[in-house]
């Protein structure tokens, strides 16, 4: 990280992967070939398309090797559209990594359950890395995915591999069934009721869309989850990432410094007003 | 010819009927029967006599419409613990969907003729069924609610990498 916090730190493009029509990753080295600061799962890093903006990205890459610093993200604004024109080769600015992160030690010994909302999973996808890289140390691994469409499943091949794990349960649904698709149908909170892990040992972790993160918790909780012991991602309009502008201030909290990973016990109150 | 006690049983340890009291499950294990429907097989079609509902033990139960020009569109899936179908409670007693077996999938078909005679027979058992499907029926609006929603679609929020 360079030293001042606000100043961002130029890296090239090194792939540049469509994953959905509308969703890409970036997969991005230091420009001047220095270390890549390490990050805890769950954290994000402000990225600066020079003469567009800045926005922020969780990292979506394997937080054991942070020398291949990935993004992945959805075009759908300004500064994201930019990106979506990017090729590789080209330099783009980071800054960070920011923010709190998933807590893992927090689900030692404890079954996990990790809820992931549309393009959601991408946030996620270190903590599973660093979950399946200490699995002998947890309970039940659960990773129940909701999508839009069955061509809305991000890291298609991925997500196959994971289910093709003997350690590790995956169940995918989508909203709409389309073309051939012959799996679940229905809201991803389906498949917490339908359950496969011990609500008073588990430890849940949910990103996705705001409204999809709430019922999702309601419904670990209906399950027997403590509300102390699930996690939630919650993403504002952040700007500066260090809790200085006040953008992204939710209630008495910045998500940018305070979050974005928060305890759903401390925020439960907050999620149901929208004019925060 | 079908065994009472056992299906009591099995009625008992599905969540559909947990909690419900013995002598109202074996009252209601009198018009049960074990089903059984290899993938593909048709549960029930649209328009057709709502004359039972399911709880489904084992498989998944695709619950579809017809789009003209599209097919068969799946509503959403069912799994062992859910329990298929309430048309049989609503006058003209027709299904309003299909219901097609994803895989192989076995179920405990409940009566409706049989049910509803017993229901208007035992108000205190019919306040209990009509509870649990109440629940049932609120759950789906609100799963239908929501995927009405789309919450995963592009949309309005701040941008960034969770949607919308």
């Amino acid at each position: 990280m360079t030293a001042d916090l606000m100043l961002p730190r130029a890296f090239r493009i090194t792939k540049v992967r469509r994953e959905l029509a509308d969703t890409f990753t970036l997969v991005l080295a230091p420009d001047d070939d220095g270390p890549v600061p390490p990050f805890q799962p769950g954290q994000f890093n402000m990225l600066y398309v020079p003469g567009v903006g800045e926005v922020p990205i969780s990292i979506s890459g394997d937080p054991a090797q942070p020398e291949t610093l990935i993004h992945t993200t959805r075009a759908v604004g300004a500064v994201t559209k930019a990106m979506w024109s990017l090729k590789a080769g080209q330099s783009i600015g980071v800054r960070g990594p920011f923010g709190s992160s998933w807590p893992v030690e927090a689900a030692l010994g404890d079954d996990v359950v990790i809820v992931a909302g549309g393009i959601g999973l991408a946030p996620l996808r270190p903590l599973i890395h660093a979950v399946m890289a200490r699995r002998a140390e947890f309970g039940k691994v659960l990773i129940l995915y909701g999508a839009r469409t069955p061509d809305d499943i991000l890291f298609d091949k991925q997500v196959r591999d994971w289910r093709g794990r003997f350690d590790l349960s995956v169940h995918v649904t989508v909203d709409r069934a389309t073309g051939t698709w012959s799996g679940n149908v229905g809201v991803v909170t389906k498949l917490i009721k339908r359950g496969g892990f011990d609500p008073h040992h588990t430890t849940a972790y949910v990103c996705g869309p705001e409204v999809m993160m709430r019922y999702a918790a309601d419904a670990l909780v209906a399950k027997g989850v403590a509300s102390t012991n699930i996690w939630l991602s919650m993403e504002r309009n952040m700007k500066c990432a260090i809790g200085f502008c006040g953008h992204c201030q939710w209630g008495g909290r910045f998500v940018c410094k305070d979050g974005p990973v928060f305890n759903h016990a401390a925020v439960a109150d907050l999620l149901p007003l929208t004019d925060f | 010819m079908v065994n009472v006690e056992g299906l009591d049983t099995l009625l008992h340890s599905h969540p559909f009927f947990q909690g419900m009291d013995e002598g109202m499950l074996e009252f209601i294990a009198g018009c049960a029967a074990n089903e059984r429907f290899e993938a593909g097989d048709m549960v029930f079609r649209e328009g057709g006599p709502a004359d039972k509902f399911y709880v489904v033990r084992h498989g998944i139960i695709a619950v579809e419409v017809g789009v003209p020009g599209r097919g068969k569109a799946t509503l959403q899936t069912l799994h062992e613990d859910d329990v298929l179908g309430w048309s049989w409670l609503v006058p003209p007693y027709r299904w309003t969907f299909d219901a097609r077996a994803a895989t192989l999938t076995r179920v405990i078909s409940l009566d409706a003729v049989c049910l509803r005679a017993k229901m208007a027979e035992n108000h205190e058992m019919a306040y209990h069924l009509l509870m649990r499907f109440t629940a049932v029926m609120a759950e789906r609006l609100h799963a239908a609610r929501m995927q009405m929603l789309d919450l995963y679609a592009p949309g309005g929020g701040p941008e960034g990498d969770r949607g919308p």
